[in-house]
């Protein structure tokens, strides 16, 4: 009895936490997937009604809104903190003096919550006093800024609120990869005469490959999540016209009674982060295989 | 012509160099912009928090405060006091989320220890496909498990609390705090711990003795991770508590939202400021483990 428990004792430590893992986890994630192929409403309901609640989700024009703002909100966000991110780590790698300063001022907006950035962004983007106003002041008498309640416009200061809060990473990620790469390979290329231009599009961007899938893994997944930053900043608003998918699972689920619909929605969200997520663990653990 | 030649050449290199010390300007100049474009938010936040509302609606955005007061931090922090009820504050939202934070980070920090340890250290069959199965938990939606989770803190007795929130930091923190310490011990020479027992120590008695006195980095980073998360959630926070029972982010935003009388941009500003304050002090002290943490917590497969 003593040796079967001391030889299983590993397991036996573990196992508490692995059921919570699988209960709250996995157990949960089936039963939002069942959840959503049944009638419920305000209440869990569990006599099936088959894939009526996903035709209902698409056939809201309040969750395409949301899926479209998905993704205008997705391509700009990776790609301008990609661009960002590349572009000040290239920069900072030049040996500069103030470098530790200077990143420690870019990434620090990491460190704060969305609803801070929210909030803050929400009042430099206030449209008669904040922006607009300090372009008057400076002499810019018919400018005009009101995106924060334009319907056409609000997605995009999530955005720059969003890319705010997130390049400095995405700087620190790419940062991080450069300096792993050998000195040697720039100094015998510069030896063969090639500019620092064409050193960093034709050799060093490409030695970035894995940078750059995992910054897009992280930054994908952060979009595909943004739930905080809208509610803060503008509320979905003005009317749906900034949703998003995570808006309106909260919103469905816990303000309009259709756990149904909330949960068609969440298995939506669900399957999409599977999709980016199961292909780069994937390729990460084959590499990661290769390696050793 | 040998002369010409060299002055020809010394040119050259002037040139060179000039156009060297203008890349460099250059260099600090784009570099500076975008520190100005990181800096700018805080620096409108932390003014804008020292003005008065009259001498707001005067100025812009940049205008600095004509003559400081701190009465937007004191009505942010402890409200005006008096009859004014109805009107949020966040002192005690403040505890909220500590009382929040420390149990929820001191036990997903404490298990993921010893799951990282067992998964690493006393290799069984299985181990690799039970720590994916971990793994998998850090990149869910939480969209996914919110409705079941509330009903189950309803069906616990917990939901409004700050005891349901404590749960539910600490079973969703388990991925990450497993993950960071499995990935620390897995780069630590198994000859330590065959030594160990060698001598006869057990299970725990490795784990206390051998392997938590060298740990102490990746303790920071896990713990930084996870505080820094958990202070600055909000979706749980707002899914799964209002009134009394918020945290500190939730009562930001509903501070923010409740549209009585005059907005007052001065109190909404101290406010944010005051919430980032413990995540902006960590990552000022502890940058480095910071970064480490987000590089880890993200990227790791």
């Amino acid at each position: 009895m003593l040796y079967w428990l001391q030889k299983n004792l590993p397991k036996i430590v573990i196992a508490p936490s692995f059921a919570v893992i699988l209960w709250f986890v996995y157990g949960f994630i089936l039963w939002t997937f069942y959840v959503s192929l049944t009638k419920s409403k305000m209440l869990p309901r569990y006599d099936f009604w088959g894939i009526n609640q996903h035709f209902r989700l698409w056939s809201n024009p309040r969750w395409f809104t949301a899926v479209e703002n998905l993704l205008i909100f997705t391509v700009l966000f990776v790609g301008i903190c990609i661009l960002i991110g590349i572009l000040l780590s290239i920069l900072l790698d030049q040996k500069i003096r103030a470098e530790g300063f200077l990143r420690t001022v870019y990434l620090y907006p990491m460190a704060l919550s969305f609803i801070v950035t929210g909030t803050a962004w929400k009042w430099i983007l206030n449209p008669s006093m904040g922006i607009e106003k300090l372009f008057i002041d400076w002499g810019f008498t018919d400018f005009t800024f009101d995106w924060l309640v334009n319907r056409e416009m609000s997605i995009y200061t999530i955005v720059l609120a969003a890319v705010w809060q997130s390049s400095g990473f995405v700087m620190a990620l790419f940062l991080a990869g450069l300096r792993s790469i050998d000195d040697e390979i720039i100094k015998a290329a510069k030896i063969d005469g090639a500019s620092l231009y064409s050193i960093y599009i034709t050799i060093i961007l490409p030695m970035m490959r894995p940078v750059f899938m995992s910054s897009i893994v992280i930054l994908l997944h952060i979009s595909i999540k943004s739930y905080d930053l809208v509610v803060a900043l503008t509320a979905g608003g003005p009317g749906t016209s900034s949703d998003m998918p995570a808006v309106f699972m909260t919103q469905m689920a816990f303000h309009r009674s259709e756990i149904g619909l909330a949960s068609a929605s969440a298995v939506m969200m669900f399957l999409t982060v599977l999709a980016v997520v199961v292909p780069y663990l994937y390729s990460e653990l084959r590499r990661q295989d290769a390696s050793s | 012509m040998q002369v010409a030649d060299k002055m020809h050449f010394e040119a050259l290199e002037r040139s060179a160099s000039r156009k060297k010390i203008f890349y460099r300007w250059l260099l600090f100049l784009v570099l500076g912009l975008f520190a100005l474009y990181y800096i700018a938010p805080l620096y409108v936040m932390i003014i804008t928090s020292l003005k008065s509302m009259e001498e707001i609606r005067q100025g812009n955005l940049m205008t600095l405060p004509g003559e400081i007061i701190f009465d937007s931090w004191k009505t942010a922090w402890s409200g005006r006091g008096g009859i004014d009820a109805g009107n949020v504050f966040l002192r005690p939202f403040f505890w909220n989320s500590i009382k929040m934070v420390a149990p929820a980070v001191a036990i997903s920090t404490f298990f993921g220890a010893l799951n990282g340890y067992a998964l690493t250290k006393w290799r069984f069959k299985g181990d690799n496909i039970l720590f994916l199965l971990f793994l998998f938990g850090c990149f869910i939606p939480y969209q996914a498990i919110l409705l079941p989770m509330a009903r189950t803190l309803g069906l616990l007795g917990i939901s409004n609390s700050i005891s349901g929130l404590v749960l539910v930091h600490t079973v969703y923190g388990l991925s990450f705090t497993t993950l960071f310490f499995r990935n620390y011990y897995i780069s630590i020479p198994d000859e330590m711990i065959k030594a160990a027992r060698i001598d006869g120590a057990g299970f725990f008695k490795i784990f206390f003795k051998v392997l938590l006195p060298i740990s102490a980095p990746i303790i920071v980073v896990t713990v930084i991770w996870q505080f820094t998360g958990i202070w600055n959630d909000f979706l749980f926070g707002s899914s799964f508590s209002f009134g009394e029972a918020a945290p500190i982010q939730v009562a930001l935003n509903n501070m923010v939202l409740t549209s009585t009388s005059i907005k007052e941009y001065n109190v909404d500003m101290a406010a944010a400021f005051i919430a980032g304050i413990p995540t902006l002090i960590v990552y000022i002290l502890a940058g480095k483990y910071f970064i480490r943490g987000l590089t880890a917590g993200s990227v790791k497969g």
